[in-house]
């Protein structure tokens, strides 16, 4: 397998304050690695600052035999306003996008390819309601669906779970695993330890600088790694219940 | 009816004023119905009152108008566009600023050259007699260039409206079109300024869309519903405007607004979305 994705001293900065400090890593063309650290420790930014959202401050990023339109991404927060007007299968549809270059419209084959990612989210009845009418966890499989989309080669998700009910989350880890196994690179931010180092077979621990990086078998020997998996066994009973802002992990 | 139709196109002014109307009508929505949803209108407000004070400045000068304003309306479109995404709350501030600013510059030019005339009511407020031949030429060429590259872009437009980030993040150049849109809507204003006025140009853009949205819930319908209604209100607008000898400009702004009451209403009785476009709580400081 070749090099999907390198980067050496990233580093961003909001205002005066580094957010990531130093972060230097690579993974290959099948590579499933999970960002895993506390509130505020800088995993978003750093995904920003992989898909060029934030400006770096130093450092590079660089992609391996692939272009930006074969990324695919979901957002920890997805910015809409709450009367927005677009019905699932547009916002599913745009996921399609980078891959048409100049041609402007969608063809059926983009269509099928949104239905069956609905489907594979168990979002098909969804297709013609508005966006803004669903509930939140409705909203979150629909921007997976279109994040699902856009994966071709790589697949960029931060805290993809949140809101999805625990069947629901499950079932989302096995599509995972299928498409990793496809030859999608999957890039995931998540507060689910447990199911990280399961599903991932790389783990980077973040505290603004890396804590630690490497496949997820160190990471199980390491000291931040048997930290932060005993507190998470002292803390939450059920890893599935586990959302952003709830806990706080002390490593 | 019939009679007042047959009297109405026998006039060549009124011909023009509604081909002319009925095309930046048409296009204003379109354009409107991103710049709303974008949180954009204060750039459609702001390009507005420049493109008064360009007028201003062209008129004083004796200079052919279009030529004068084209040019630096599109600059002040992408001057307005830089501030509106680098800081969004001093951005509103900034574009206030600019627009008043525009405005009193206009003013002081026409008063020390030509006089608070007649004209200049007429530029503010809207002249359907303000459209000569000439015109009718440029505005069939401006609306045809929007709409082309309106249809042509309409997928990436809308990606780039709902989803900048991940529209962003997924290869597509958000800036590139960002600029499209603001280039579009400058256009637009342009042409359309003197036969509705700079004060209630705006209007145009950003009422149909905003109607639309309180009973459609998909983007494309939104946009055809937009399209048909702006023309609609133009239309009729400009009918009672020559019936009971009021502005025309502002007789097709009011005819959009008991539009929009309308499907406020039926948007309310549908229960769909409560009147008023609440800010959403989720927008706040994005992680
Ligand atoms: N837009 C912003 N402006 C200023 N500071 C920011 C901004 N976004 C994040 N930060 C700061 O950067 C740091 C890292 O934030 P980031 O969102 O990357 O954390 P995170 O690891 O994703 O946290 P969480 O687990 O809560 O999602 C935080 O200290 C935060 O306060
Ligand atoms: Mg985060």
């Amino acid at each position: 397998m070749g090099k999907a994705l390198s980067c050496e001293r990233v580093t961003v900065k909001y205002e005066a304050k580094y957010a990531v400090r130093d972060v230097g890593f690579e993974i290959d063309a099948g590579d499933y690695l999970c960002i895993v650290g506390e509130n505020g420790s800088g995993k978003s930014t750093l995904m920003k600052a992989l898909l060029g959202l934030v400006p770096l401050h130093d450092g590079r990023v660089r992609y391996d035999g692939f272009g930006r339109n074969e990324i695919g991404y979901l957002a920890q927060r997805t910015v809409v306003r709450k009367d927005f007007p677009a019905n699932v299968m547009e916002v599913v549809l745009s996921g399609r996008m980078g891959r048409h270059g100049i041609m402007p419209f969608y063809s059926g084959r983009d269509k099928e390819a949104a239905r069956e990612n609905l489907g594979l989210l168990g979002a098909s009845r969804l297709a013609a309601k508005s966006y803004r009418e669903l509930s939140g966890g409705q909203q979150q499989r629909v921007l997976l669906a279109r994040a699902l989309c856009a994966a071709e080669k790589i697949l960029f998700l931060d805290e993809p779970v949140t809101g999805l009910d625990p069947l629901m989350t499950a079932e989302f880890y096995g599509i995972l695993s299928d498409l990793n196994a496809r030859g999608v690179a999957v890039v995931m931010i998540s507060h689910d330890v447990e199911s990280a180092v399961h599903y991932g077979n790389k783990i980077l621990h973040m505290k603004t600088a890396p804590l630690f990086f490497g496949t997820v078998s160190d990471y199980l020997k390491s000291e931040a790694g048997r930290t932060l998996l005993n507190a998470k066994r002292g803390v939450a009973v059920d890893p599935l219940a586990d959302r952003a802002g709830t806990e706080v992990f002390h490593v | 009816m019939f009679d007042l139709f047959r009297e109405l196109f026998s006039y060549d002014f009124i011909l023009r004023a509604m081909i002319v109307g009925i095309l930046v009508a048409l296009c204003a929505a379109l354009l409107g119905v991103s710049l709303v949803l974008k949180r954009y209108s204060m750039i459609g407000d702001g390009l507005s009152h420049v493109g008064f004070g360009t007028l201003a400045i062209a008129m004083s000068l004796g200079l052919a108008p279009l030529q004068v304003s084209i040019p630096l309306v599109l600059l002040a479109a992408f001057l307005l566009l830089r501030i509106s995404e680098n800081s969004k709350i001093k951005g509103d501030a900034a574009i206030a600023l600019i627009s008043s600013s525009a405005l009193a510059i206009g003013v002081i030019v026409i008063s020390l050259t030509t006089g608070l005339n007649a004209d200049v009511c007429n530029y503010m407020f809207g002249s359907i007699l303000a459209m000569k031949q000439g015109d009718l030429y440029v505005s069939v060429i401006v609306a045809g260039v929007v709409l082309v590259l309106y249809i042509l872009f309409y997928n990436k437009i809308f990606a780039v409206t709902f989803d900048e980030q991940f529209a962003g993040a997924t290869g597509t150049r958000t800036g590139l079109y960002n600029m499209l849109i603001a280039f579009l809507t400058a256009l637009i204003i342009v042409v359309g300024m003197r036969m509705m006025g700079a004060m209630l140009i705006s209007s145009l853009i950003i009422f149909p869309s905003l109607s639309s949205m309180r009973i459609f819930g998909s983007f494309k319908r939104v946009v055809i519903c937009s399209a048909i209604l702006s023309v609609l209100c133009f239309f009729v607008g400009l009918v009672v405007s020559f019936v009971l000898d009021t502005p025309a400009g502002a007789s097709i702004v009011i005819a959009n607004l008991a539009a929009f009451c309308l499907f406020a209403l039926i948007g309310f009785a549908r229960g769909r979305v409560l009147l008023g476009t609440a800010e959403d709580k989720s927008s706040d400081e994005a992680a």
